[in-house]
């Protein structure tokens, strides 16, 4: 068995409109940042995952993501994988 | 014969004794059920009220649909057993895959809690039977995601088999369509955002809410209140608006 430090970053679907980060963006040049654009809010997550290899803590991963941590009608998934330290 | 309907407590749920007794007021036999229960077939239908089950972790309705009675919940509707779910019982119900779509952050974000006026679209579910296309209600709304979405090709199925069974007048949150509230292609399982317990004194400023109540009482098998619908029932759409909420 390894043990997986796990991020995962759920963001809002391309197209689906995202208020907070849109909030946000306008309140950018207000403090100086003229050249800052594209802002998606989203949240993420951190935690670790016992298995025999990456390629199966993978798929333990993308089904827990599935399942609970996004609504795939409105949310993605970004899945980072690495050994713990 | 009188409806027995259960109304699912689930931790965070704050709207369940109003529903209760709204629905008692109606001539139902309304009890509350609590969400650890496996099973909710003692009854004749079954609402998920309004509230933050389970402190809204995550995303409304992500957790409470682990809830134990959930999986009953499902059943029973598979079953044909009718369900609505109100407000955050219309989110658990999306996160329950029970209706399609999800609702999200109002536009503009803000939270709302305000009486808006609505009008029925389809009178082919178990919470619009009975009640009049263009039929127009007034009721109070109050969330912050209530802004539902879906994809289009649902959206479509959803025009063509006229499960958007309430939609704003003046949409006040951003939601596809205007859409308030939806039902499954059976039409026993609906969910939508406005509270329709609370509407159902003079006091509360509108009755509208009681003929929805009424159509699910009749719906569940409840005779007493069936009869009463008709002599409450939101003011059609040709009329004043302002009438509404005025009658004696």
């Amino acid at each position: 068995m390894t043990r997986y430090a796990v991020l995962v970053e759920v963001s809002l679907r391309p197209g689906i409109a995202d208020p907070q980060g849109a909030t946000i963006e306008r309140a950018l040049p207000a403090l100086g940042f003229n050249r800052v654009s594209g802002v998606r809010s989203g949240k993420a997550f951190r935690f670790v995952v016992d298995a025999i290899d990456e390629e199966t803590a993978r798929v333990e991963v993308d089904d827990l993501c599935r399942r609970l941590l996004t609504n795939p009608v409105i949310e993605d998934a970004a899945v980072t994988l690495d050994p713990a330290p | 014969m009188t409806a027995r309907i259960g109304v699912v407590l689930f931790p965070g749920s704050n709207c369940e004794h109003d529903v209760v007794e709204a629905l008692d007021s109606l001539g139902a036999d309304a009890s509350l059920v609590w969400h650890g229960d496996r099973s909710v077939d003692s009854f004749d239908a079954v609402i998920l009220p309004g509230g933050f089950a389970h402190g809204d972790y995550l995303r409304p309705g992500a957790i409470a649909r682990f809830s134990p009675v959930m999986a009953g919940v499902a059943e029973f509707a598979a079953a044909g057993g009718p369900v609505v779910g109100i407000c955050n019982g219309f989110q658990v119900l999306t996160e329950a895959h029970l209706l399609p779509g999800a609702l999200q952050k109002n536009r503009g974000l803000t939270f709302l809690c305000e009486t808006v006026d609505v009008r029925v679209t389809s009178d082919r579910s178990v919470l619009t039977g009975g009640l009049t296309a263009g039929q127009r209600l007034r009721i109070p709304i109050n969330h912050f995601e209530g802004n539902y979405i879906c994809d289009e090709r649902t959206l479509a199925e959803l025009r063509a088999e006229g499960r958007i069974v309430l939609r704003y007048l003046d949409n006040p949150n951003g939601s596809i369509d205007d859409i308030a509230g939806i039902c499954n292609d059976a039409g026993n399982v609906v969910g939508l955002m406005p509270h329709p317990e609370r509407a159902t004194e003079s006091l509360l400023g509108s009755m509208d809410g009681r003929a929805l109540l009424g159509a699910l009482i009749a719906a569940a098998g409840g005779a007493g209140a069936a009869a009463g619908v008709g002599t409450v029932a939101g003011t059609a759409v040709t009329g004043a608006p302002e009438t509404a909420t005025a009658r004696p």
